[in-house]
C-alpha cells in the first residue's frame, strides 16, 4: 500500500522539501520539456566529434581491411576484442540494477534503473560495433547465422564464439525490451502535457498506455518475470564472453575461474560507469533530490565488494598458474606481472584491486569528487584488465621466434575513443527526449520512504528515540538536506 | 436526459482514491476503472481483477524457446550434416546448453510482452484512450459509467467524502487526441 511507511532507520530515498507526484513530474521533464542547457550543447558537441572520428576510423578499416590496425601474426587479437569486453562489461550493471535489484525490492534501484538501463543498451550498441568492425568485413557477420547457404554448412555451434552472437543479440533484444516497456507510462507522461507535433510523436510512441487498473497490473507481472529471466541472462552472457578465451587451449587463458570472474568485473566496471555518468547528471540536471547521497553510497558499497571480488580472483589466478606445475602457465602470469607489460598489469591491479579499497572510508565513500575520481579509474583498470589478459597472452607464444610487441595504430585508437563518442551521443540524446528517471516508480516512494514524511513521523514524536537519533545521524552525510531543521525535532 | 457518460472522481492521494473505492462499493455502485499515474498495490483484490496469467504465457514461451532452439541444433548438428570437428562426438548436448538457454529466455520475455501488448491492445499509433490528462501525472482518477449508476448526487457525496479534488461529469468517454 502506498501508505505503508518504511522504517524510521532507513535512509530516505527522496529528499527536499514539498515533494508532490506534480513535483516530480515537472523536475524530471525539465530537460525534456524546454531547450537543451548549454552543458548539454557542449557535451553533445564533443560527444557527436567522437561519434564522427568513429564513423572515420571504421570507414578506413572497411575500406583497407584490418590490416589497418597494429595486429601481427603472434597477436590476432587486441584492441577490438578488449574494447568489446570492456563495453560488454560495462552493460551489465544496467540489468543488474534494474533486474537483480528488483528481485530483491531494493526501492533505491527507482530512481536510477532507467539510466543505467539506457546505458546497457548503449554500451552492448558500442561492443556489437566491435564484433562487426573485428570481422573486418562486416558482410561477413551474416556467416555467423545458421542460415541455409551455398555451402551446404551449418556454423559450428560447439564454438563460444557462436553462443556470443546468440548470447549478445538476446541480451540487447531482451534490454530493450524491458527498457521500452518501462519507459511506457513515463513516455504517456510526457504526452499527455504535450502539445501538437510533440504530443503526435509521443502518443505514436507510448503505444495507447492509458494506466487503467488492468495495465498497471499486468505490467508488474511483465516486469517482475522480466527481471527473473534477465537475471540469469546477464550471467550467462558475460560467462560466455569468457569462454571466448576459457575454452582456448591458450596459457593464461584456460582457466575455469574466467566465467565468475568475468561476471565479477563486469558488475564491477558497469557500476563505475553507472557512477561516472549519474554523478554529472545529477548535477547538470538537478536531480539532487532524486539521486541521493545514500544512492551514491550504496554504488560505492557495490564497487568495494566486485572490486575486492576481482582482487580475489587475480590472486587466485596467479596461485593456480604456479600451483598447476604447468611452466606455460607459470610463464605467462610471470610474463604479465614482470615482462615488457608490467606496466599495463600494474595499472589494472593498482585501479581495480587497490583504490577501490578507499571506499571502505565513509569520508571517501560520500565524497561526490572522490567517487567521480576513483569511478573513472576503475573504468581504465577494467581496460587494463581486458588488454592484460588478451595482449599479453597472446605476444609470447611457444615459440620465441615469434615473440613480438603490439602497438596499435591511429585507426585502433580512433575507433576505441570514437566509440565512447558514440556512446555519449547516444546518452545524452537519451537524456534530451525520454526522462532520465522512471516517474512512475520514484512516484512509488514518495509516501513510503521520501524525507518529508520521515519528517513528519519525527515531529509527531513517537518513534523511539534511539531510532530517531540514528536516522539523524544518517542524515548528516546527505548534501540535498537541510540539517538545520533538524536540529529542533 | 442527462447527457453525462462517465463521472470521474480525481484524488491527488492514493489513499484517499483507495477509501473512495471502498465507499463506492458500499453503496454497491459499480466502478468502470480507475487510472493512476503509478502503480496501486492491493486495488486489484479491492476491484475484484484476478491475477494476471501471463507468468504462465512466460513459461509456456520459455518451454517452447528452449524446444525449438534443442531441435534447431540437434537437426543442423547431427541429423542434417554431421561435421567431423576434431573427431568430437556429433550430439554434444552440454555444447546445446547455452543456446537453448538463450532462447528459453528470448522467447519467454518477447512472447511475454508481446502477449501484454496484446491482451492491453497497445501498439504504435494507438489512439491513448485517456479519461483525464492528469491521470498520468499526479490524479487518481475513478471512473464511473454514469449510465448504469443513476444516482448521480449520491456518487458526487461520496466522492467527495472520500477526499476528491475533483468530480467531472464528462458527455464524453475519452479526452480527443484529434
Amino acid at each position: 500500500m502506498s501508505s505503508h511507511h518504511e522504517s524510521i532507520i532507513r535512509e530516505p530515498l527522496i529528499t527536499g522539501e514539498n515533494i508532490t507526484y506534480s513535483k516530480i513530474t515537472d523536475d524530471i521533464l525539465v530537460p525534456v520539456e524546454n531547450m537543451p542547457n548549454k552543458a548539454w550543447w557542449i557535451g553533445f558537441t564533443v560527444a557527436s566529434a567522437g561519434a564522427l572520428l568513429w564513423l572515420v576510423a571504421v570507414s578506413y578499416t572497411f575500406w583497407y581491411g584490418i590490416g589497418a590496425w597494429g595486429l601481427n601474426k603472434t597477436v590476432g587479437w587486441a584492441w577490438d576484442i578488449t574494447g568489446f569486453v570492456w563495453w560488454v562489461g560495462i552493460g551489465h550493471a544496467g540489468t543488474l540494477i534494474s533486474a537483480v535489484l528488483l528481485l530483491f525490492r531494493q526501492n533505491w534501484r527507482n530512481s536510477i534503473n532507467r539510466s543505467a538501463e539506457a546505458m546497457t543498451i548503449f554500451a552492448v550498441i558500442c561492443a556489437a560495433t566491435y564484433i562487426v568492425a573485428h570481422m573486418g568485413r562486416p558482410w561477413m557477420a551474416l556467416y555467423s547465422l545458421p542460415l541455409p547457404n551455398q555451402y551446404v554448412l551449418w556454423v559450428n555451434f560447439n564454438s563460444p564464439l557462436i553462443w556470443d552472437v546468440f548470447a549478445i543479440s538476446t541480451y540487447f533484444s531482451v534490454s530493450l525490451v524491458f527498457w521500452y516497456t518501462g519507459l511506457l507510462p513515463d513516455i504517456a507522461t510526457i504526452r499527455d502535457r504535450a502539445t501538437g507535433l510533440r504530443r503526435k510523436i509521443y502518443s505514436v510512441m507510448s503505444f495507447g498506455w492509458n494506466g487503467s487498473v488492468k495495465t498497471w497490473q499486468r505490467f508488474e507481472a511483465v516486469s517482475l518475470v522480466l527481471a527473473g529471466v534477465s537475471t540469469p541472462l546477464v550471467l550467462s552472457v558475460h560467462t560466455i564472453v569468457s569462454m571466448d578465451f576459457a575454452t582456448s587451449l591458450e596459457p593464461g587463458w584456460h582457466t575455469t575461474i574466467f566465467p565468475p570472474y568475468f561476471v565479477a568485473g563486469a558488475i564491477f566496471s558497469g557500476f563505475a560507469m553507472v557512477q561516472t555518468l549519474l554523478l554529472v547528471v545529477r548535477k547538470v540536471m538537478s536531480l539532487e533530490n532524486y539521486i541521493t547521497m545514500f544512492h551514491i553510497e550504496s554504488m560505492n558499497k557495490i564497487i568495494i565488494l566486485t572490486g575486492s571480488i576481482v582482487g580475489v580472483a587475480y590472486i587466485t589466478e596467479f596461485f593456480i598458474a604456479w600451483y598447476s606445475g604447468s611452466e606455460y602457465e607459470q610463464y605467462a602470469f610471470i610474463n604479465r606481472s614482470t615482462g615488457p607489460y608490467w606496466w599495463a598489469y600494474w595499472s589494472m591491479m593498482t585501479c581495480n584491486v587497490i583504490t577501490p579499497q578507499l571506499f571502505w572510508f565513509k569520508k571517501i565513500r560520500t565524497s561526490i569528487p572522490a567517487s567521480w575520481v576513483l569511478s573513472i579509474i576503475v573504468n581504465i583498470g577494467m581496460w587494463f584488465e581486458r588488454f592484460v589478459i588478451i595482449v599479453t597472452s597472446l605476444h609470447r607464444d611457444y615459440l620465441p621466434s615469434s615473440w613480438v610487441m603490439f602497438y596499435p595504430t591511429w585507426v585502433e585508437v580512433s575507433i576505441f575513443v570514437g566509440s565512447i563518442g558514440v556512446f555519449f551521443t547516444l546518452f545524452l540524446l537519451f537524456l534530451r527526449v525520454l526522462p532520465s528517471v522512471a516517474m512512475a516508480e520514484v512516484k512509488l516512494l514518495v509516501k513510503s520512504s521520501s524525507e518529508q514524511e520521515k519528517k513528519k513521523l519525527l515531529k509527531q514524536g513517537q518513534l523511539d528515540t534511539e531510532q530517531a537519533a540514528f536516522y539523524k545521524e544518517n542524515l548528516v552525510k546527505y548534501d540535498s538536506v537541510e540539517k538545520t531543521e533538524y536540529a529542533n525535532i | 436526459m442527462d447527457s453525462t457518460k462517465y463521472i470521474l472522481g480525481i484524488f491527488d492521494d492514493p489513499d484517499e482514491m483507495m477509501k473512495g473505492i471502498d465507499n463506492l462499493k458500499e453503496k454497491g455502485i459499480s466502478i468502470y476503472d480507475v487510472f493512476s499515474p503509478m502503480p496501486i498495490h492491493g486495488i486489484e483484490n479491492k476491484l475484484g481483477v484476478k491475477e494476471s496469467r501471463l507468468p504462465i504465457a512466460a513459461f509456456i514461451f520459455g518451454c517452447t524457446g528452449c524446444t525449438v532452439a534443442f531441435c534447431m541444433l540437434y537437426y543442423m548438428l547431427v541429423h542434417d550434416w554431421p561435421q567431423n570437428i576434431g573427431g568430437k562426438p556429433h550430439f554434444a548436448v552440454p555444447d546445446f546448453v547455452p543456446i537453448c538457454f538463450e532462447w528459453t529466455v528470448l522467447f519467454s520475455s518477447f512472447g511475454m510482452v508481446f502477449t501484454y501488448f496484446y491482451a492491453n491492445h497497445l501498439f504504435p499509433g494507438r489512439a491513448p484512450r485517456v479519461m483525464d490528462l492528469r491521470a498520468t501525472d499526479d490524479r487518481f482518477v475513478i471512473a464511473i459509467n454514469a449510465k448504469t449508476n443513476t444516482a448521480h448526487d449520491q456518487i458526487d457525496s461520496l466522492l467527495k467524502e472520500a477526499g476528491a479534488v475533483e468530480i467531472k461529469h464528462n458527455d464524453r468517454k475519452y479526452v480527443s487526441y484529434e
